[in-house]
């Protein structure tokens, strides 16, 4: 297990669900409620139909890596990924917890959340 | 109205510094503008449209570059768009000047990260909190050779490509460096020294990325009656084509193409030729990948293919199908300022004029292509295309 404290960005007017509700170990998506296509990063208007009548949903927090890189030059070294979540997107992530060597294109993982240096929690995933 | 032949690329320099400690930005900027209008034989007064990057030219867009080298304008245009802005930059004075806005059209480009002692590709830049991506990526630590990495890993996932593939592209570079004094890397390289270099981020070496340096370059371009009226070899734009790509709000993600699929169509279309009729072509290289996927996307091979098209030398001028960065690219060459796209242009006219070093000038230079790439293949990006002709 890292210890490592996540540097964080502040919230933006209208980011602050996701941040409230990844402290409490919760993984949000927005859907439009107009074209029904989800997307991430959150904003204040859907990417796919400029709709602004927008929902969050709860995430299962599963899916599997798109795909990876190792972060030598970093010491520690990190995991960053994309991972595809089980709702059909993609979110740029880290792998945490498990032995780097061994993470691969299309392995399964599922959410956890580390602690940010504002006090907050930040999403990351871990191979099932 | 087509954009094509509406303008000739009359002036082009590349500063010869690596490192340039003594030298402010705006000193560099001012020197290839020197130079590149000494090379086209016109002169400071004789210009009257600036172009420029706002993110390497500080004050107010250029305002505060333009007032150093005392310049008076009709028309100026400060498109930021990254490594790619140059090229952009080619597409944009054509268009102001096929429409009247401006005669002679300067492009500067300067940068001096490796005196500032930037970590550019290995350390996550910290932006303004209100870009809307940061706060949902910064923190995961996405520095440049990460993300390139990540488009390298799906790539070989995907495609079968191989790290060997991959070096492929600096091996050519480096055939092509030993003959560019002003190159930082002259030493020819082995596929093995490039898969045997240490890990940057997996699956790329650290001679699967391009240098560091100081520096600059500069553009003239010019309309066809002043052009015809100059000294110079006659280098006729007649395709240029821009693209952005986005993430879609992460909706069918695929990082395995960039937005040269698209700008390369608008400017083959344009110049009316197909990637077969080019024989030298100035490719992105930012790291290794980014060759392999900008040329599948350009259409020279498959999607996919890119490992085996760039394999045995196939980049090496005067030995494959496709010489391609002869003065040695980003990846030995220079990649001032971290904006690579105006070397490429140089080297592309270098090339048509039939200027290059003797030892990399390739025999058929009638047609030639520079594109590049601004942003992260990662993440969002322009790629541009620029089509040239030997008149
Ligand atoms: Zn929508």
């Amino acid at each position: 297990m890292s210890d490592k404290v996540y540097q964080a960005v502040p919230s933006t007017p209208g980011t602050e669900t996701y941040w409230d509700a990844a402290k409490e170990g919760k993984l949000m998506v927005q859907f439009c409620k107009d074209c029904k296509k989800p997307h991430h990063y959150p904003r204040g208007v859907c990417p796919h139909c400029m709709s602004t009548n927008l929902e969050w949903k709860q995430a299962k927090g599963t899916g599997e890596i798109y795909t990876y890189s190792i972060m030598h030059a970093a010491k520690p070294a990190y995991v960053i990924a994309y991972v595809t979540l089980d709702e059909g997107l993609s979110m740029m992530t880290n792998i945490v917890d498990c032995d780097a060597a061994k993470v691969k294109v299309g392995q399964k993982v599922k959410v956890v959340f580390k602690p940010t240096d504002n006090g907050g929690k930040l999403p990351c995933f871990t191979v099932v | 109205m087509s954009l094509k032949g509406q303008a000739y690329i009359v002036g082009a320099y590349e500063h010869p510094t690596r490192k340039a400690p003594d030298k402010s930005l705006a000193q560099l900027h001012a020197e290839v503008a020197k130079g590149a209008l000494e090379d086209a034989g016109l002169t400071k007064n004789d210009v009257d449209g600036y172009f420029c990057a706002a993110g390497d030219t500080p004050g107010l867009g250029g305002l505060s570059i333009v007032e150093y080298m005392g310049l008076k304008l009709k028309h100026y245009d400060t498109t930021d768009t990254g490594g790619s802005s140059y090229n952009v930059h080619v597409g944009h004075a054509v268009q102001a000047i096929a429409t009247g806005r401006c005669n002679v059209a300067l492009v500067t480009l300067a940068g001096r990260p490796r005196s500032e002692g930037q970590a550019t590709g290995t350390a996550p830049r910290m932006g303004n909190p209100q870009q809307p991506d940061l706060q949902f990526e910064f923190p995961y630590g996405p520095a440049t050779a990460n993300m390139y990495a990540m488009c390298a890993r799906r790539h070989m996932h995907q495609y079968g490509t191989t790290s060997e593939q991959l070096a492929w592209v600096k091996v050519a570079a480096s055939h092509h460096a030993q003959y560019n004094p002003h190159a930082m890397l002259q030493k020819v390289v082995t596929v093995e020294e490039v898969v045997n270099s240490p890990m940057v981020a997996d699956p790329l070496h650290r001679l699967d990325c391009c240098v560091i340096s100081d520096g600059g370059g500069a553009l003239v371009i010019t309309k066809p009656e002043i052009a015809k009226k100059l000294k110079r070899p006659l280098v006729k734009v007649i395709g240029v084509g821009e693209a952005n790509k986005i993430q879609g709000g992460g909706v069918g993600l695929d990082l395995t193409y960039s937005a040269g699929l698209e700008s390369g169509k608008r400017a083959f279309e344009m110049a009316g030729i197909k990637p077969s009729d080019i024989k030298y072509a100035s490719i992105y290289d930012s790291f290794t990948i980014t060759v392999i996927m900008q040329l599948e996307d350009l259409g020279f091979c498959k999607k996919g293919e890119g490992g085996k098209f760039v394999s045995d030398g196939n980049l090496i001028s005067g030995v494959g199908k496709l010489p391609f960065n002869t003065d040695g690219g980003g990846l030995c060459n220079n990649h001032p300022g971290n904006r690579g796209g105006m070397t490429k242009v140089i080297e592309a006219v270098r090339q048509a004029r039939g200027e290059a070093h003797p030892k990399v000038q390739v025999k058929d230079h009638g047609l030639v292509l520079a594109h590049g790439t601004g942003g992260s293949l990662g993440t969002r990006h322009v790629g541009s295309t620029v089509i040239l002709e030997r008149e």
